[in-house]
């Protein structure tokens, strides 16, 4: 890769202030993506910000608004959380499920969200979960954030700083992983929020989705069963070497009707 | 950009200078001729440059050599002080056959280790689990996890 300046601020401030005044800098959290795409030189940055030495980035807590867990939270800080996992199961299960455990030793939440890869499995939790997402200068939406393949609506001297996740009455996430790389070939969330039920889907197109047919079916009837009927349309899910459209639509639904059972068994 | 390393590796106190877009594996073999930790993949997929930072089993090949500043850092060499003594895990790997070629060998006993770090007590499948970052083209993951679990069986002995 190519050389570039490193720096490794105390606080967001600092942060921020080498971010607007460098010429093309970028954040590093864990570095389980960066890395790699510097070594291909797919990016080459001028700077480096890591992010390792804030500690305000550090925290997990839960308050009145739900679980708020900091940008720098490992896969396996939230996994073995015991907050998250009395809270949220399905949270920490899916951090369990990322990668392999070397990955999860050092990726981040902040950096998974940030990257938006489409395989990735975190933006199902960020909107099947409703969550916001908080940066040094604003709070956004979930259902907002997620802008495309590899796009979020971050600017580029934007920080997350941490997630908050309302806690469900019930949820669960299932995915269709390779085998090779961990990555859901499809991934989904069910949340059941009292009068809200969310079904967010990751791996299938382009960036994460939510399924409005299924919300609605569920929300009449909070059951496997009532999703049997509905199909999941192929036009904007991804073609590739794993798996086809109508294979990922077929997935999409009965990874949906096992999150549902893994929902109904909670209770 | 030159950056100042200090970093504790193997118990040893160490200062280094390095430059930004230094990786740690190659820090580790090129700068400090810990040659123990091999570059499979170099690209985050084998898990053969598998070292512990701070106590956690990391793919030293897709992390910057500065971002391990401050650390402690245990590679394979540092698994033993003494060249004719073996580690349990290491001595498992032997007895069980549990190594081919051997390249993916010092990989696959640091993740071993934070396997058994997590439970002492693994079983086939949750071994199994904690080695999917780690290859073996010789594909002798059989034994690998009958090593495995002799050596978390001697670790327990030790105390």
């Amino acid at each position: 890769m190519y050389n570039f300046a490193y720096h490794k601020p105390k606080n967001i401030t600092e942060a921020v202030n080498i971010l607007q005044n460098a010429d093309d800098a970028k954040v590093l959290a864990g570095g389980q993506t960066l890395i790699a795409t510097m070594k291909l030189r797919l990016a080459s940055p001028t700077d480096i910000v890591d992010l390792s030495d804030i500690e305000e980035l550090a925290t997990i807590s839960k308050t009145d608004k739900g679980i708020i867990i900091g940008a720098m939270k490992t896969h396996t800080q939230v996994s073995k959380s015991e907050i998250i996992q009395n809270n949220i199961p399905s949270l920490s299960y899916m951090a369990s499920q990322i990668g392999d455990q070397m990955v999860r030793n050092q990726g981040t939440i902040g950096g998974s969200v940030a990257n938006n890869d489409p395989a990735a499995d975190y933006p199902a939790a960020i909107v099947g979960l409703g969550a916001k997402i908080f940066t040094n200068s604003r709070e956004i939406r979930g259902d907002d954030f997620f802008t495309g393949m590899y796009e979020t609506c971050l600017n580029s001297e934007e920080i997350i700083v941490s997630i908050s996740f309302p806690i469900p009455i019930r949820s669960a996430y299932v995915k269709f992983k390779n085998p090779a790389s961990r990555y859901a070939i499809v991934g989904v969330m069910v949340a059941d929020y009292g009068s809200d039920v969310r079904v967010a889907v990751t791996g299938a197109g382009n960036s994460v989705f939510r399924l409005e047919k299924f919300e609605q079916a569920l929300s009449n009837d909070f059951s496997k069963d009532s999703l049997s009927k509905l199909t999941v349309p192929t036009a904007d899910l991804i073609e590739d070497m794993h798996a086809g459209a109508a294979y990922r639509a077929h997935l999409v639904k009965v990874m949906a009707q096992r999150a549902v059972s893994d929902c109904c068994s909670q209770i | 950009m030159s950056i100042s390393l200090s970093i504790e590796i193997n118990g040893k106190k160490q200062t280094s200078k390095v430059n930004a877009n230094v990786l740690l594996v190659d820090f580790l073999r090129d700068a400090l001729k810990l040659t123990g930790t091999h570059i499979g993949c170099d690209t985050a997929q084998c898990g053969a440059c598998t070292i512990h930072i701070n106590g956690k089993a990391i793919k030293s090949c897709n992390i910057l050599a500065a971002q391990a500043d401050g650390t402690k850092i245990t590679t394979i060499e540092g698994l033993t002080t003494d060249d004719k003594d073996m580690h349990p895990m290491q001595q498992a790997f032997k007895n069980h056959h549990g190594l081919q070629c051997g390249f993916c060998t010092p990989g696959m006993i640091m993740s071993a280790l934070q396997i058994i770090k997590n439970d002492n007590d693994p079983s086939d499948a949750s071994i199994r689990e904690g080695l999917e970052g780690n290859l073996c083209r010789c594909t002798g993951y059989h034994n690998i996890v009958e090593a495995i679990k002799a050596g978390a069986k001697a670790m327990q002995n030790k105390g």
